[in-house]
């Protein structure tokens, strides 16, 4: 094991975000800030509780989930885009460091930096409305599993992309409507049967419901399942990653 | 003794059918200065790639420092420094962090001791808290050497170290690869500058469409290869040549006023004495003579073009 190695791409990630400071932390908290502003307070006061639980409170949950999955997927994609687009990559693909120990580095390193978002986010809405953590093992489990998945998902658009329009279109394309359509800002059982039936579909209600379980004991779905959705999804995105550097797709001609 | 590089039937071809690389055998013993030379896109840099790990090989074997590069890819590349070609830098990073990311990113300890040696070697201790986007063209290069530097490798990579690099860089670099290979650092570079080969080589390897056409000591290369030519400037002008040098490797001047012979260096002697001798029994009288033999440049451009 080159703990070394781990331990220096890491370093680099983690000093890539003090360096970008404002990008990194500044703007999510501001962005998630204004979503308190306009669902919590303005419009949640005219709305009534959901499950026994204030709107305001009801959509902290998904407002985290939504910088989470966001900020998982950039800083990891981003993290293995720029040294494949500058070439420094060829120093990570030179050094006598395993796979998995770059996985690791990187992936490491962009999950730290959304699960440290996410509770500074958590602490943010403390400054608008009132809450409290039911289950806080659970909740920083599901924290952390959830950013360690979607940033290695965020590594494998980082090899895959080949331009930086590509690094944006999965998270704004595919992963906000998700996250809008997976029950942040409502309960699915607010939609008509059919609509139930079709959300099953979005892997972001599994995450959003377990999540809120753990804020409020309350969920749409079984915390048992949303748990085991995160594993298989976790699952699919290692072994897509072994597949990347067993066959070196875009790393390695 | 073990070569500090083996390379064993090593093949290429890319995912779009072009073979880079065929069938290619090459040893590089410890300590020594090899230079791999040949025109653009004959394959220099995909061996170089290969066996520092950046491409995966088609078939072949690769043994560095005596370890296979993908079953012991760990010990393998740990021995090795490389410095690419591109100048691809971490533009953000201040050149003290960038050198010792090098470092620890092939598995060494902090040794702030070791940065400051290679920094102050190649000139940038002065810079090293400046960004590396702020350095010139040379000085980047120098931090890329610097890198590869860092986890104090035995063998090195320098994929044309100086192009692009001013006259005084270029001597510095020279300078500085004899001293690592002072220090028993195995030192293989590929170039476009025969003069860098010239200069520093002690073995040559021509690569020519991924096959290495030839291994050869520089001296030996120069001796076998080099044509060496004799030049007589005569007294008087010849119409034609005399029928006693038709079949001699014997050319007239246009103006007549010049005889110009050329020989392997290899059997030389009798050749030109017995032409001297030929042409005073002739009764040809000459003012001058002189003798130039072939530089590495003319042999390299007679071996890509030619056979």
């Amino acid at each position: 094991m080159n703990l070394y190695g781990i331990l220096a791409i890491y370093k680099f990630e983690m000093a890539r975000m003090w360096r970008t400071l404002m990008q990194s932390v500044a703007s999510p908290v501001i962005s998630t800030s204004l979503y308190f502003v306009v669902f919590g307070s303005a419009i949640g006061s005219r709305m009534g509780d959901i499950d026994g639980i204030s709107y305001g409170a009801y959509i902290i949950p998904g407002l985290i989930m939504l910088t989470l999955l966001m900020q998982s997927i950039s800083n990891a994609s981003f993290g293995i885009y720029m040294p494949r687009f500058s070439g420094t990559i060829y120093e990570v693909l030179s050094a006598p460091v395993s796979y998995i120990e770059v996985v690791i580095g990187y992936v490491g390193a962009a999950a730290t930096k959304s699960v440290i978002l996410g509770l500074v986010i958590l602490a943010t809405a403390r400054l608008f409305v009132d809450y409290s953590v039911l289950h806080p093992f659970w909740m920083i489990s599901f924290l952390v599993l959830t950013a360690v998945t979607f940033s290695l998902f965020g590594f494998i658009i980082g090899v895959w992309a080949d331009g930086f329009e590509k690094l944006q279109i999965v998270p704004l394309m595919i992963v906000t409507p998700l996250v809008f359509l997976g029950g942040t800002f409502y309960s699915i059982d607010m939609l008509p049967e059919i609509w139930q039936t079709i959300t099953l579909f979005n892997p972001v209600v599994y995450l959003i419901s377990g999540f809120r379980w753990a804020f409020y004991g309350v969920s749409d779905i079984h915390i048992g399942i949303s748990v085991g959705m995160i594993m298989v999804f976790l699952t699919l995105c290692m072994v897509l990653i072994a597949w990347i550097f067993r066959t070196g797709y875009r790393l390695k001609p | 003794m073990q070569p500090d590089i083996s390379v064993q039937n090593l093949s290429k071809t890319y995912g779009d059918g072009f073979q880079a690389l065929k069938n290619v055998n090459l040893d590089i013993q410890k300590g020594e200065i090899f230079a791999l030379l040949g025109p653009n896109g004959a394959g220099k840099t995909t061996l170089i790639s290969i066996i520092c790990g950046l491409v995966n090989p088609s078939s072949g074997t690769v043994t560095a420092a005596g370890h296979d590069i993908i079953r012991e890819f760990r010990a393998a590349r740990q021995a090795i420094g490389l410095v690419p070609q591109e100048l691809n830098t971490d533009s953000f990073e201040k050149v003290w962090n960038t050198v010792s990311f090098s470092r620890g990113l092939f598995g060494k300890p902090p040794n702030p001791a070791h940065i400051e040696k290679v920094l102050r070697d190649l000139s940038l201790w002065d810079k090293r808290n400046n960004r590396v986007m702020s350095l010139s063209g040379g000085m980047k290069r120098r931090v890329m050497i610097a890198k590869a530097l860092s986890h104090e490798p035995d063998i090195l990579f320098l994929d044309e170290p100086t192009a692009g690099v001013d006259v005084e860089l270029r001597r510095d670099m020279w300078e500085m690869v004899r001293k690592l290979r002072e220090s028993g650092v195995t030192i293989i570079l590929t170039t476009h500058y025969i003069e860098e080969a010239e200069e520093m080589a002690d073995r040559i390897g021509v690569i020519r469409n991924g096959e290495l056409i030839l291994v050869e000591d520089k001296a030996t290369l120069m001796s076998k290869l080099g044509r060496k030519e004799l030049r007589l400037h005569l007294q008087q002008a010849m119409d034609e040549l005399p029928p006693e040098l038709k079949d001699q490797p014997i050319e007239l001047s246009d103006d007549g006023y010049e005889l110009i012979y050329t020989f392997d260096s290899q059997q030389e002697q009798a050749g030109v004495a017995l032409l001297l001798r030929t042409l005073g029994e002739l009764g040809v009288e000459y003012r001058d003579l002189q003798t130039r033999e072939s530089s590495l440049e003319e042999i390299f451009v007679g071996l890509v073009h030619h056979d």
